[in-house]
């Protein structure tokens, strides 16, 4: 594909003889691989066939849908001034290489969501994961990144927020924050419950993961005090030592007398990461937090190319089935069906509302040319697109058996490997039990039962990838718990960085709610709005840990409605100001997803409230333990009557959480029909952007 | 140095430079070359601040806001 010609020449460019032919064998290929992932129906089938119907798919979206949302939606034009050239200071508005740029938006949009979401889907096949995350990504996904960058670019970088306040009103920007702040506290909560679950009873893996505190805290020293520019190299460092505690948790995990001083329960370890996180968000950023973030950068992008690498030299075979039975919503993994909870699964792979804030925040301050915004906004995402296979892929190469084993519940397969081989056969997955005992051997693990939340999942699928390239079966184990700290490490910087927001955004709403009424000492007002944060994140990620069915089953549907939530805001907003800028035509491009996005929140929404079915929803599951409450008795996981009432409660604050995602939806939705309405009543052009009221500047750039 | 690939020739150099700039940029540290360059045209009469110093101030400023991270 053509990445260096702006819109404008591509745009006069008509497909010759040889382009008809290059782009319409892509569309063939791609077809015919999408064909053959549908229709095969024999043992295993191999990944070339997704990696390359994900590649054509891209091709195609990004040379002629990108182009499109670049020409006549988003208007961009190449001779226009963007933020970093008319506000350049050298710090935040700096003109910047596209290519530079392309790999700090990319760092800053992936993360755990594009891993995790796939491995759950999986569950139901890979088939209809893989057509979401590619349908997804080039009509949802990319598309809001892209024009969320395009018009953040034209209001000099503001934020989400902040240009929803100017183009739909101050109220509907109240709402929107409101949102946020709902999704950082569930969002933080399952992604720490992936790292507990990945870490619990594991000694190698808590190891690895308690090892990078000190290193990270080295790091830190010795950038504020001895050797600020030397950053690069002192990462350098830090990802060295990180590999040496990966080999040396196999030494502790092998001593009984030390295994057992890092081998902890999940409540425990929810525990220590509430405190890490109350510890990481109070002190000084750069003593922890910020070199944690610099060794989870590298080892994030280091981990993502070996894996493409990886994938693209062993060519595996996926042995998961296209579609199993669990597409009619009895799956162990997440319970519901196919729609909407699919859709609400697999969130950042194929459009993740978080992208939002995040090509409104330092991205488009340092687009040198508005002509470069194709390639960082919607390139980006299909990147991360690629990522979301890459999982899937993964994920797809365990034996199913085993895949089942790790992801579903003890509650539903028993807590031993008699149990759960004999469970999942009589699914239609046959496993033996020692299979399954031989799989934990080779990773250095004293089980892999139960371990859901994707993270191990993945880890498995990855280290069976790298083990072909490099080691074979004698590094299976390391390759594993590299796979596990690699999450784990930028879960954590998550957490420490996503406390700290929360925390702004407390402190922010406590003085919008006093007025500057109340005067709070800083450091206690700091102290104490870290609390709430972490509390708010805290109380879900402690129920999940407790949660019978593991918690990933009930608290990842309830993130995938908040992340696809925030894409419908951020997507509502778009519409809004295409209507504004009397774009109504092309409107549909915003508006498909959105009412594609508002649908699923809200049916899953509906459904984790008032499904029958106790599995599903929240009051069906109140309901029961009510009932047996009343009749003296106890359910699992509840020892007392005390704990009965807690799990009601827990059901009640869920219900609650949900009602206001979807009341959140609702208003956005209603904000938005309200601003586009006055948009069209008026006849001229009502959206502000920069740049309008100086035509001058626009003269010789 | 030059290297010919694709019947393309790439400066080395160039591609390495390119390659630390965009390490640095993720860690949020933007080109130091680029901020003198604008300080000693735009603001001739400021001295521009230290490596060491750029790259304190620009890791304060990136977790100001909290520094928010993708899931």
């Amino acid at each position: 594909m053509d990445m260096s010609s702006s819109p404008h020449q591509a745009a006069r460019v008509r497909l010759g003889v040889s382009g008809a032919l290059i782009w319409g064998g892509t569309a063939i290929l791609g077809a015919a691989s999408l064909a053959i992932l549908a229709v095969h129906r024999g043992e295993t089938v191999n990944a070339l066939w997704m990696v390359t119907a994900a590649l054509c798919t891209y091709a195609i979206g990004y040379r002629f849908y990108g182009l499109f949302l670049a020409r006549r939606v988003a208007g961009l034009d190449a001779a226009r001034p963007t933020p970093a050239v008319l506000r350049r200071d050298g710090m935040d508005y700096v003109p910047t290489s596209k290519f530079v740029l392309f790999g700090h938006h990319f760092a800053a949009i992936a993360g755990a969501g594009p891993l995790v979401g796939p491995v759950l889907a999986a569950q139901m096949g890979y088939l209809p994961g893989t057509l979401w995350i590619l349908v997804g990504v080039v009509f949802a996904g990319a598309v809001q990144d892209f024009i969320v960058l395009a018009f953040s670019t034209r209001r000099d970088g503001r934020s989400l927020g902040d240009m929803i306040r100017t183009e739909m009103g101050p109220f509907a920007g109240t709402v929107a924050s409101v949102g946020v702040l709902a999704i950082m506290f569930i969002l933080l909560a399952v992604l720490g419950l992936i790292v507990v679950k990945a870490l619990a009873a594991s000694p190698w893996g808590t190891f690895a993961v308690a090892a990078t505190m000190p290193i990270a805290l080295g790091m830190g020293l010795w950038l504020r005090f001895v050797r600020p520019r030397g950053v690069l190299e002192v990462s350098a460092v830090g990802v060295v030592l990180l590999l040496a505690a990966i080999w040396l948790g196999g030494r502790v995990a092998a001593e009984p007398a030390l295994a057992a001083l890092f081998t902890w329960s999940a409540p425990t370890l929810a525990l220590v990461l509430m405190a890490y996180g109350f510890a990481a968000s109070v002190l000084p950023v750069w003593l922890l937090l910020a070199p944690r973030d610099y060794l989870s950068t590298f080892l994030k992008i280091g981990t993502i190319a070996a894996l493409a690498v990886g994938i693209l030299v062993t060519l595996p075979e996926l042995h998961m089935p296209a579609v199993t039975r669990f597409v009619d919503g009895t799956g162990p993994v997440f319970a519901g069906s196919l729609f909407p909870f699919l859709f609400i699964t697999i969130a950042c792979g194929s459009v993740s509302g978080f992208h939002a804030l995040v090509s409104s925040g330092t991205t488009p301050k340092m687009l040198a040319s508005e002509a470069d915004a194709r390639m960082i906004g919607y390139g980006a995402m299909l990147a991360e697109s690629g990522v979301a296979i890459m999982a899937m892929i993964a994920a797809s190469v365990l034996q199913p058996g085993a895949y089942f084993a790790m992801n579903a519940p003890a509650a539903l397969v028993g807590g031993d490997v008699a149990h759960a081989a004999a469970t999942i056969s009589a699914w239609g997955f046959a496993i033996t039990p020692d299979a399954l005992t031989r799989l934990a051997h080779q990773v250095g693990e004293a089980t892999v039962l139960g371990r859901a939340g994707g993270a191990p999942t993945l880890a498995v699928g990855m280290a069976t990838i790298f083990s072909g390239v490099l080691g074979g079966d004698r590094l299976m184990a390391f390759w594993y718990h590299f796979a596990i700290l690699f999450e784990a490490l930028f879960i954590l910087t998550t957490i420490d960085a996503g406390t700290r927001v929360a925390r702004f955004m407390v402190q922010d709403f406590a003085a919008m709610a006093s007025r500057g009424g109340v005067r709070v000492p800083a450091l206690a007002s700091n102290l104490l709005a870290t609390g709430v944060a972490v509390a708010g994140w805290g109380y879900f990620l402690y129920q999940g840990v407790i949660d019978p069915l593991g918690g990933i089953n009930t608290l990842w549907p309830l993130f995938g409605i908040a992340n696809q939530m925030l894409a419908c805001i951020a997507l509502t907003f778009c519409s809004v100001v295409l209507f504004k800028l009397k774009r109504a035509r092309v409107a549909w491009t915003t508006l498909l997803p959105t009412a594609w996005l508002a649908l699923c929140t809200l049916t899953a929404g509906a459904e984790k409230i008032f499904a029958a079915a106790p599995a599903i929803g929240f009051l069906a599951h109140a309901a029961k333990y009510e009932a047996a409450a009343r009749a003296g008795g106890l359910l699992v996981p509840a020892h007392s009557a005390a704990q009965m009432r807690q799990i009601i409660l827990n059901d009640r604050v869920d219900v609650s959480l949900t009602a206001l995602f979807m009341a959140v939806v609702v208003t956005m939705l209603a904000c938005g029909v309200r601003s586009a309405a006055q948009a069209r009543a008026n006849p001229r052009v009502t959206a502000r952007e920069a740049g309008d009221d100086m035509p001058l500047l626009r003269q010789g750039v | 140095m030059i290297c010919r690939c694709f019947g393309k020739a790439f400066d080395l150099a160039a591609v390495g430079r390119g390659a630390r700039e965009t390490a640095l940029l993720m860690l949020g540290v933007p080109d130091y070359d680029a901020y003198v360059a604008h300080v000693s045209t735009a603001h001739p009469e400021q001295t521009p601040a230290t490596r060491d110093a750029f790259f304190t101030a620009r890791q304060d400023a990136r977790f100001k806001g909290g520094g928010l991270r993708c899931c």
